[in-house]
């Protein structure tokens, strides 16, 4: 995820505050994580590297740790943050592909934020309202019975601009100017 | 097949003669399948075996670790005067310690795990720069197992190869995740590149950020390599 402008600044002092607050252990990790996440809403990489420099292990450790428990986040929290149910009742009755349709839509996968930050994906274990199966939560509001016709309707209700033209991925690239340029771009890149 | 072709992903069981955790030079006596064995006291019980010519699968058991993560749940042993099968890289030895190898309740745990450790194992030996020198073929043939999935359903791992370093490359359809290589990276080449991520399907070895090992810290030393069991991370042809 690539950082905003003044966000780096953002990161050092609080994580460095953090730090400040705990021994430079590594039984320690967890907490600072769990704090350092309290602070930023999410776990950047620039945060990791500090935390594995603080507590003198290697990053990738850090990296382990924080990919490892569900309770934290490597992106940040969209300004809408799309919670898809996944637990036993929601899967039964197609939760992934409610998920797999948020996916192409915002063209992320679960666990990632957009690039403008607007959308944030997410799953989550039954939400408690399994009789309304499939769930998602919009923004912690409960929508119920959801099918994969509605994700698009409640992307436009939160001010998703989505492609005029009902066009599966595969076709878009062809399709619009738009997507064509990102890809030359890209490819140019790379080299 | 030679199991001992000098294949660089060669298994170097009989060679760790290395240190022994808590071996204060002081021999125990334990009997294993009926046969007596001296053994340095506190050595553990996979690696006295081994030593001494007694298999016992194993995948992720190292023998300088202190605290095996006894993740591979293979090397399971019978103890008298121990209720439940136990793992033997987890099992100090002691003086009179009488163990069994093998037993019903053994040879189906391990069938079970092997089977399950195949279950999304891309299963290509044919083709695999660790044909030959296979863990998992040794635990087959040791065994009588078969190198087939048949009661569960083959789940495919789609994580891409990271061929990325100039020598080597990792492949996560091939991985076990024993944990080996992440152990000499962190102990060994003392560099800490690697690390097990994620978690559940997702779980493989990769750098911080799951960038390739090539834009890692990665000094490509190449020992992880070594360590590898299987044909996960493998030399370059
Ligand atoms: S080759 Fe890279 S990952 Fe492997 S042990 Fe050496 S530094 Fe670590
Ligand atoms: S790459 Fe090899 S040594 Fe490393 S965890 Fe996978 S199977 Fe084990
Ligand atoms: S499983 Fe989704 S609400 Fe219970
Ligand atoms: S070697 Fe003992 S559990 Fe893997």
């Amino acid at each position: 995820m690539e950082l905003m402008e003044g966000e780096l600044e953002q990161i050092q002092s609080a994580v460095g505050e953090v730090l400040e607050k705990f021994d430079a252990d590594r039984e320690q990790l967890l907490p600072i994580l769990q704090a350092v996440q309290g602070r930023l809403g999410y776990l950047p990489r620039e945060a990791m590297k500090m935390v594995a420099a603080a507590v003198e292990i290697p990053e990738v450790d850090v990296y382990s740790v924080g990919t490892f428990y569900n309770q934290f986040r490597l992106s940040p929290p969209g300004k809408n943050q799309i919670k898809v149910c996944m637990g036993t009742a929601c899967h039964m009755t197609g939760g992934n592909i409610i998920m797999d349709s948020f996916e192409r839509r915002l063209e992320i996968e679960e666990g990632e934020t957009t690039k403008d930050r607007e959308f944030s994906l997410e799953r989550v274990a039954c939400v408690g309202c399994c009789a309304l199966a499939p769930v998602v939560l919009v923004n912690e509001e409960v929508e119920a019975k959801v099918r994969p016709t509605r994700v698009d309707g409640i992307l436009l209700g939160l001010g998703k601009e989505l492609p005029k033209k009902e066009a599966r991925p595969e076709d878009k690239a062809q399709d619009s100017a738009v997507p064509r340029d990102v890809s030359t771009q890209e490819a140019g890149d790379a080299r | 097949m030679s199991n001992n072709n000098g294949n660089n992903n060669g298994n170097k069981d009989s060679n760790n003669t290395g240190s022994n955790i808590g071996g204060k030079g002081k021999m125990v006596t334990i009997t294993i399948d009926d046969k007596k064995y001296e053994v340095p006291e506190g050595t553990r019980l996979l690696w006295a075996a081994l030593e001494n010519g007694v298999y016992i699968p194993h995948l992720c058991g190292i023998e300088e670790e202190e605290k095996p993560s006894a993740g591979c749940r293979l090397c399971f042993v019978e103890i008298e005067g121990f209720l439940n099968p136990t793992t033997s890289c987890t099992q100090p030895v002691k003086e009179g310690m009488i163990v069994r190898t093998r037993s019903k309740r053994i040879d189906r745990m391990v069938k079970n795990a092997f089977e399950l450790l195949l279950s999304n194992h891309r299963l290509n030996c044919g083709k695999c720069a660790a044909n030959g020198s296979c863990e998992l073929q040794k635990i087959a043939k040791e065994r009588g197992l078969k190198l087939r999935v048949s009661r569960m359903r083959k789940l495919d791992i789609e994580a891409p190869v990271d061929d990325s370093p100039e020598n080597f490359s990792y492949d996560p359809a091939k991985c076990v995740l024993c944990g080996r290589c992440v152990w000499v990276d962190h102990n060994v080449a003392k560099v800490g590149a690697i690390g097990l991520v994620r978690r559940g399907m997702g779980r493989k070895v990769a750098a911080f950020g799951e960038t390739t090992l090539a834009e890692s810290n990665c000094t490509q030393c190449g020992e992880c390599v070594q360590a590898c069991p299987v044909g996960a991370l493998a030399m370059k042809k």
